[in-house]
Order: C-alpha cells, then sequence, then structure tokens
C-alpha cells in the first residue's frame, strides 16, 4: 500500500507542477495584464499545492527525501504527471483549453478526495478544492468566450481542443495501484470520474459552439511514468538547473 | 523610482492658477474632476504612465528566472513578486486613465518608443544572484522614491502608492533574504552575489535620474509635489541605507571612491557613468531590443485574444437584449 500511496501522491504533485511551471512561463506575455495576474494566480495555487503533495508524498516515502529534492533531482522517467500537463503552451487559446480539461478533471477528483479515508489527503483536497473551483469556473468562461468570438477565436479554440482532447483520457486511466487505494477508502478509480468531467466538457464546449472530437483514442504513459513526451525532459532541463549545477547548495 | 527624465510642462498662468498653488501649498488633494493646470496634467500623465510601463516591462527580467527558481519556496516567492508588479502597473494605469487617457493610448505609446520606462530593467538578468540584488537594491531604490510619493499632491497617485508601497517593502526583504543565502553559501554563491552586486550597483544608482545640477524638470514638478525630493538627496539616501546592509553581507561596493564622511555622517561615493545611462535611455542598454519586442510580441499575440473577447460580449449583449424584446 505504501507505493502505491507514493505513486498517488507524485501523480497529484506532478500534475499541479509541471502544470504550474507551464503557466508560469506566461509571466509577462499574457495578451493583457489581467490575464497576466490571473495565470500567475492559478499558477501559485498549484505550485502551493504541489508542495503539500510532494511534501505528503516525502513523508509517506521515508527516505529523507524532501518535496524539492522530488521536484528537482528525479529524472523525467520518475515523474508522474499527464502527459497533457506537459505539453508546451502554444497559443493562449491552447493553454486555456488544456487549463480547462485538466480543472475540470481536477475539480471532480478533489471533490471525492475530500472525503478521503487519509485524512492527510483530506485535507489537501479541502484546501485545494476552493481553489480549482475558481480555475474551472474561469478556464471555463474564457473557453467559452473565445470559442463563441470572433471567427478567429472561434477556429483557434477548435483547434486547440483537436488538438489538446487525446490528451485528456489519460487523466482517467485506472491501475492496479488507483484499485488498491480505492478498496482502502483513499482514492477513487479515476475511471469514475470521467461521467462529471464529461458532462462538464459538454456543456461548456456546447456553450462554447466548439465540437468534441469523435474519438476514444487516448495517448497515455505519462502517470505510469512509462513513455512521456519529449517535452518533459527540457522543462526539467530548465525547472532544475540551479540544484543540478551547484549541487548541495542551499537557496 | 520608476519615473527618470520626466519633462516637466511649462503651464499658463491667471487666478485659477493662483488657487491651484494655495491648495497644493496647504497640502490639499487634488482630485480627477478638480480644476488642474495643463501642465499639471500632462506632466503627471508622463510620470505615472512611465511608472506604469517599468511596472510591466520590469516583470521580464525577473520573470527571466521563475521557471528556474532553485526551490519550490522560491518559485513561489518570486511568482508572487512578478505578479505584484503587474498588479501595480494596473493600478498606475487606472491612475492615470482618471487624467483623461486610455490604457490602450498609454500601451500604444509604450510599444512604439514614444513613452519610456526605467532604464534599470534595460540590464540582464543573468544568475540567480540578479533576483536577489533587484529586490535589493532595484526594489529598495524604488521604494526611496514612491515613500514621499504617498503624499504627492494627486490623490489617484498618492492613494495607489500607499498600496504599492506596502508591497515593494516585502520584495525588498525577498532580495535580501536571497542574498544572505548566498553570501553565506558556497564560494559559488558568494561569487554569484559579487558579480550581482558589481553589476547592478550603478545602473541602481542611475535609477534617481541626472543630478539636481542637470536635472530641468525637477522645480516645477516639486513646486506642484508630483515630486517631492531631488534626485540626489534620494540618490544619497539610498546610499547611507545600503552601505551597512552590503557591509553585513560581506559584500564589496565596487567603488574605490567609498568613505563614511565623519562629519557629515554620510557616505561619499562616485557617481554613475552618465553616458551610460543616456544611452540606455536612447535605446542602446543591453537588452533594450529585447524588452520592447516582447512586450510588443505579447500585444501582437493577444490581439486575437481580446478581439475574441470583445465578440463574444457584443454578442452576449445582443441575445439579452433580444430575449428582452422576446419578453416584452
Amino acid at each position: 500500500m505504501g507505493d502505491h500511496l507514493f505513486e498517488f501522491l507524485l501523480r497529484q504533485g506532478d500534475n499541479t507542477l509541471i502544470l504550474s511551471h507551464r503557466i508560469s512561463e506566461w509571466c509577462g506575455h499574457a495578451p493583457i495584464i489581467e490575464e497576466d495576474i490571473a495565470l500567475a494566480n492559478i499558477a501559485l495555487d498549484l505550485l502551493g499545492q504541489t508542495q503539500m503533495w510532494l511534501g505528503l508524498a516525502a513523508e509517506v516515502e521515508g527516505a529523507g527525501r524532501s518535496a524539492d529534492d522530488l521536484a528537482m533531482l528525479r529524472d523525467a522517467w520518475d515523474f508522474r504527471n499527464s502527459i497533457l500537463v506537459e505539453r508546451p503552451n502554444g497559443d493562449f487559446g491552447q493553454t486555456m483549453m488544456r487549463q480547462f480539461l485538466f480543472d475540470a478533471y481536477h475539480v471532480e477528483l478533489l471533490n471525492r478526495l475530500v472525503s478521503s479515508a487519509d485524512e492527510r489527503i483530506a485535507a489537501i483536497a479541502a484546501k485545494s478544492l476552493k481553489e480549482v473551483e475558481y480555475h474551472v469556473e474561469r478556464s471555463a468562461s474564457i473557453v467559452i468566450a473565445l470559442g463563441d468570438g470572433s471567427e478567429e477565436s472561434h477556429a483557434r479554440m477548435q483547434a486547440a481542443l483537436d488538438d489538446q482532447w487525446t490528451f485528456a483520457g489519460e487523466l482517467f486511466e485506472t491501475d492496479a495501484g488507483d484499485h488498491a487505494l480505492n478498496d482502502a477508502g483513499i482514492a477513487p478509480l479515476p475511471s469514475e470520474l470521467r461521467a462529471g468531467f464529461n458532462a462538464r466538457a459538454t456543456a461548456v464546449l456546447g456553450d462554447a459552439t466548439l465540437i468534441i472530437p469523435e474519438t476514444t483514442f487516448a495517448h497515455s504513459g505519462g502517470r505510469s511514468g512509462k513513455r512521456h513526451s519529449e517535452h518533459l525532459g527540457h522543462l526539467l532541463t530548465q525547472m532544475q538547473w540551479l540544484q543540478r549545477a551547484y549541487p548541495g547548495a542551499t537557496w | 523610482m520608476y519615473a527618470q527624465m520626466v519633462k516637466s510642462e511649462n503651464t499658463d498662468n491667471g487666478p485659477e492658477l493662483d488657487a491651484f498653488q494655495v491648495r497644493i501649498d496647504a497640502g490639499e488633494k487634488i482630485e480627477p474632476k478638480d480644476w488642474m493646470p495643463a501642465g499639471y496634467r500632462k506632466t503627471l500623465i508622463r510620470q505615472i504612465s512611465q511608472h506604469a510601463h517599468s511596472e510591466i516591462v520590469g516583470q521580464l527580467p525577473e520573470g527571466n528566472w521563475i521557471t528556474r527558481a532553485p526551490t519550490l519556496e522560491r518559485k513561489a516567492i518570486l511568482l508572487a513578486k512578478v505578479q505584484d508588479e503587474a498588479g501595480h502597473g494596473l493600478y498606475l494605469y487606472c491612475a492615470a486613465e482618471t487624467l483623461g487617457v486610455s490604457r490602450d493610448e498609454l500601451t500604444e505609446m509604450l510599444l512604439d518608443g514614444r513613452m519610456k520606462y526605467s532604464s534599470i530593467f534595460n540590464y540582464p538578468t543573468l544568475t540567480w544572484a540578479d533576483i536577489g540584488a533587484i529586490g535589493w537594491l532595484v526594489d529598495g531604490a524604488a521604494i526611496m522614491n514612491q515613500v514621499p510619493l504617498q503624499r504627492t499632491s494627486y490623490g489617484p497617485y498618492a492613494r495607489a502608492m500607499v498600496r504599492i508601497c506596502k508591497e515593494e517593502s516585502f520584495h525588498q526583504r525577498q532580495g535580501y533574504d536571497i542574498m544572505m543565502k548566498m553570501a553565506q553559501g558556497s564560494d559559488a554563491q558568494k561569487r554569484m552575489a559579487q558579480d550581482a552586486l558589481n553589476r547592478y550597483w550603478y545602473p541602481s544608482l542611475m535609477m534617481f535620474g541626472p543630478s539636481d545640477k542637470e536635472s530641468v524638470h525637477s522645480a516645477q514638478s516639486m513646486k506642484w509635489r508630483i515630486k517631492i525630493n531631488s534626485n540626489d538627496e534620494l540618490r544619497q539616501k539610498f546610499v547611507d541605507q545600503t552601505v551597512p546592509q552590503a557591509e553585513y553581507l560581506g559584500l564589496t561596493v565596487p567603488d574605490d571612491n567609498l568613505r563614511l564622511n565623519p562629519e557629515t555622517g554620510h557616505y561619499e561615493f562616485s557617481e554613475p557613468d552618465w553616458s551610460e545611462f543616456f544611452e540606455v535611455l536612447n535605446g542602446n542598454g543591453p537588452c533594450n531590443k529585447e524588452r520592447l519586442e516582447a512586450r510588443n510580441k505579447a500585444w501582437d499575440d493577444g490581439q486575437w485574444v481580446r478581439d475574441g473577447m470583445m465578440a463574444h460580449a457584443r454578442k452576449k449583449a445582443a441575445r439579452a437584449a433580444a430575449s428582452q424584446v422576446a419578453a416584452e
């Protein structure tokens, strides 16, 4: 169970860490100042959640590693985030579509984790849920506005959806570890979250006048760590550079 | 101190002007709907926008290190700080808008080079220690100027400054804290910290603008209480405050002429190279081109987003109007 729990916590913390990193790349480059501020806010929320998830992961592992060690000193194959969140930002529309798909999953997950049998997980989920309810409200309203906006914004949002949709499926992938945690009342099966996600996605993307691609195909390999995309290595090269270049230094 | 060399406008004479000056001298705040001389309005627009532009462009050198911050906590602090800068830009644009210009107009003037931002943001951030040096020195210099501006004569500007100052002092502390960690760290970290001080010392002194002897616009601005202290006064105050902090860190201020004058109680120090300052203002700083290109790219790439949002807002309003007609 310890291994499954550690793996589960890495999946949570790596999703929030990598997505936070991607969003933080926007800092100073957003289409309007209000969006710059909002994106930084979301990156900050996710980074705070990362500190909690990876902090607990380190505690559960009991190998003397810290949250920072987990973030800065693991190589790509040890990361457990879904491929969706490591994908490059693309244009603002692609960033917001990726955000909406993740938020719509995240809010379903946290809604269930607040009643986890593990009180530490329930506490992190409760704190995160307050933030993520706002995230999904915001990303949904932007997806709707740009989908239902000008001809160009509509076309860009449809392209973003076509591009990202096959990466959303991995969020609901379910393995033996998930079953073990579900049996212990610690976490829901990811597959159980799909219906809530679909309902929200259908409603929001419908309001956005966008068409969900007709495919059941889903990329995978991130949450198992088996095969990340090429993008993760470059992201880590940047994120981990100081810790790798000056081993043992404190900052 | 994000406003440098703000050109002060001459103004009309007359009884209204005399009454205006009486209000300023009595320490009253001037509010957006009050009468004000055209020159006061123009000078303030220039000064506040230059300050706002500096906050926005100032996101770039620090934003350069967000994705490379060494720990999760440092990354969160830096992200929050840069977010604050964007927030400061926003309040200041709002304050400028009370004077009858729009944010879009001001943005366009920044992007095509008609309006300036502080020279300091044209310097590169090359190591993590530069993030410390910017907080400690650049925000430290900014605070020197902005604390008195809380008492400036124009109400919206003074009030924006109250909030900004609170956040700036947190920024300065985080910068000093980074420097402290590095100065107490490994040899490589100490070297990084000293190198950052070497590169940022004189550009920080330049932030206060040229000497009062050369500053042609100061007198009118001081009369209007748009500017409270002289450039040299503030620079001296900054040096007096900062040198002991550098000593505490075990770092050396890169100035062979630096010495404490026991009679005056003030440090004597070398002037920065003013020819470099003017080159930077004229577009020849190390990063002028990159900074403006980055802001132009953000604006141009964002055009479809702003247009799309507006199109959606119009459609929504039209639908609401149509459903109201149908209901009647």
